[in-house]
């Protein structure tokens, strides 16, 4: 068979979608999306419900063809060539089934022969992928028979397996448990050296393990930008904080709190703490921090709440 | 040649060899292998049973019949359906069909499997290819069991060889469920759900076409010679001595049939009995074209939910 192989000038991994389109009858789910998400990075995909991740990302690995405009991986068009286009690229979208009565080993090592992995190394890449996934126990018990976290964590132990320069996530985290998903942002992390483009409605998840991030609703794009960027210019220019005391925050602590230079809204989210939203323009967070703890009231946690969903909120106002 | 790490591409051919082994794997394993298996062997043991016990004429010839002659009665009856029996050999050949083939691309759907195998550096129709073959080897398996009963049953009332036409009929039966498997398959990329897809097959294949047949014969007095089961009427043809005639035109006194021209106003009724070589065209036909059509729908098949 012939081996194509990635075209010569794809130095940088990357993602290209050029006027990229999908409508189901009279709806418009994707509607001319043009991104070109390139190089070794992790690319958070977010959107309200509906906004068409799901539908763009498919179009990305052959599971639905375009209406119009194409989808290219490595400059490779997937619907011209899926399977060139996928050669390098591990893909899990949604929440994928494995045949019932086959093992996570079997299952897995399908994957390896389908994607070329050497016969010498098939074993211990299925033996790594699944440790990092912590389902090595399982590894030979039918998959039928697994809880959904269980499965998704094959899924994500399934993505890992052929050294892929480019990973296509669809909220990997869905279905698992508060570990499972503390897992699966330390694995995300250390694909550092690949493209790794991920949806997800975890924005904490996002902030930790992406440095960019794509938003879409309706379809359309709103904002592909670096995270940093993106919260400067659409998080309102203030930021927020939860502070943390040791006892019970009372009435008169919240008011010193609200006096604070620069402060302007002082809300208690439970018995012992506090969320302060600031203005960043006449306060930064080291000052409003020093203020705090000049109170002696006891503050003991001061935590920096996510400016992305700032952003996120005021990008996208109202959702369906 | 891939230059980068993991980006080689694996031949289309080896990823055939792939999908179809681990899903005959899943097959082996699953219940339906062996509920398939259960059936065939509970109409074997009816058939050895009721051939042991009351010993019919329509399996072991009258007394007195050359047992050159009984032999084949007996391998009609009990695997070709001749003399008015139903056939045993298609009605194994449909249900395994139906069993390994009527789901076998719903599923991928229905079932979401087709999310983790999908999206991968393979052609579609290297999936649909594997998972056929892996059906074909699944199925293939029941109707060797199958036919070895009937034959260890053949040898015990007839010791010394199994007569040729049965070999034949045997290789027949495999060509027509290499057909039905194909049309199985064809079905089971048209329709989403796996149960429907089932059902449609068992339903086409066990009635529809039997009935279409018989209309095209007694009713309109055409040769049903685009039916897939009329070809697979050689697989019973083949154990009847001498082969039936190609056409057969029986006159009626009766108002049932057909008039054979208006100046001449008799009825008649033709049967007609597909030739070797017809059979195998007709079945050889029904999978060149279900298999063409049922790649060309999973190929354009999208995965929405
Ligand atoms: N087969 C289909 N027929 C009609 N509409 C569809 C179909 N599949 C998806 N859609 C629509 O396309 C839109 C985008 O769906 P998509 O699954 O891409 O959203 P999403 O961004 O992934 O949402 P979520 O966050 O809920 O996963 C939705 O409005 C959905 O109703
Ligand atoms: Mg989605």
């Amino acid at each position: 068979m012939a081996n194509a192989g990635p075209p010569p000038n794809s130095i940088l991994p990357s993602l290209e979608a050029v006027q990229l389109t999908k409508t189901y009858g009279s709806f418009t789910a994707v509607s001319g999306l043009n991104l070109k998400v390139e190089g070794k990075k992790c690319v958070g995909f977010l959107g309200p419900n509906g906004a068409g991740k799901t539908t763009t990302m498919k179009m990305f690995t052959g599971l639905i063809s375009p209406t119009a405009g194409s989808a290219r991986i490595g400059g490779v068009d997937v619907t011209k060539d899926k399977k060139a286009a996928l050669a390098s690229c591990a893909t899990l979208i949604e929440t994928p089934e494995i045949y019932p009565s086959l093992t996570p080993r079997e299952a897995l090592s399908m994957l390896c022969e389908i994607r070329g992995v050497a016969a010498g190394e098939r074993r211990k890449r299925i033996d790594e992928a699944l440790g990092k996934v912590k389902m090595t126990e399982w590894d030979d018990k039918k998959v039928g028979s697994f809880s959904k976290g269980m499965k998704q964590r094959v899924n994500v132990a399934s993505t890992l397996l052929s050294d892929p320069e480019v990973i296509i996530l669809d909220e990997p985290s869905t279905g698992l448990d508060p570990r499972g998903m503390s897992e699966v942002r330390d694995i995300v992390k250390s694909l550092s050296d690949r493209l790794v483009f991920m949806s997800s409605h975890l924005l904490a998840e996002v902030t930790e393990v992406c440095q960019e991030v794509a938003m879409i609703d309706h379809g359309k794009l709103l904002v592909y930008d670096t995270i940093e960027n993106v919260t400067a210019k659409f998080a309102g220019g203030g930021g927020s904080v939860e502070i943390g005391f040791v006892k019970d925050v009372d009435a008169q602590t919240q008011a010193m709190v609200a006096k604070i230079n620069g402060v302007k809204e002082v809300a208690r989210s439970n018995d012992k703490h506090l969320v302060v939203r600031f203005d960043a323009g006449t306060i930064s967070q080291e000052k409003l921090f020093e203020g705090v703890a000049g109170l002696k009231a006891g503050a003991i946690s001061f935590q920096h709440s996510s400016g992305l969903e700032d952003a996120y909120l005021s990008l996208i106002k109202e959702t369906l | 040649m891939g230059t980068k790490a993991g980006a080689t591409q694996v031949g289309s051919l080896s990823q055939v060899v792939t999908v179809t082994k681990y899903n005959f794997l899943n097959y082996f394993r699953a219940r339906r292998f062996y509920v398939m298996l259960a059936v065939i062997l509970l109409i074997s043991v009816l058939l050895t049973a009721l051939v042991g016990y009351y010993r019919p004429v329509a399996f072991l010839g009258l007394p007195g019949t050359p047992a050159s002659q009984a032999v084949l009665g007996f391998y009609g009856a009990a695997w070709g359906g001749t003399g008015g029996f139903l056939s045993f050999s298609s009605l194994v050949v449909i249900l395994s069909a139906a069993f390994f083939g009527g789901d076998a691309i719903s599923g991928e759907f229905q079932n979401r499997t087709g999310y983790f195998l999908v999206p991968n550096p393979i052609r579609r129709s290297a999936i649909y290819v594997g998972k056929w073959f892996a059906a074909l080897v699944a199925s293939t398996i029941i109707l060797v069991v199958f036919a070895v009963i009937v034959m260890g049953n053949g040898l015990f009332y007839f010791p010394g060889a199994v007569p040729w036409e049965f070999e034949q009929s045997l290789l027949f039966a495999w060509v027509y469920l290499v057909a039905a498997l194909s049309l199985t398959f064809a079905f089971s990329s048209l329709f989403k759900s796996s149960s429907i897809s089932i059902l449609m097959s068992v339903i086409l294949l066990l009635f529809v076409f039997g009935v279409v047949d018989d209309v095209s014969m007694f009713v309109a007095g055409i040769e049903p010679w685009y039916s897939i089961t009329y070809g697979a009427g050689i697989i019973s043809s083949i154990l009847v001595s001498p082969y039936p005639q190609h056409e057969v035109t029986e006159s009626l006194g009766a108002a049932f049939g057909r008039s054979r021209t208006s100046a001449n106003p008799h009825f008649v009724i033709s049967t007609y009995t597909a030739s070797v070589p017809e059979g195998l065209e007709i079945l050889v036909a029904y999978f060149a074209v279900t298999a063409a059509l049922g790649l060309w729908l999973f190929v354009k098949k999208e995965f929405t939910s």
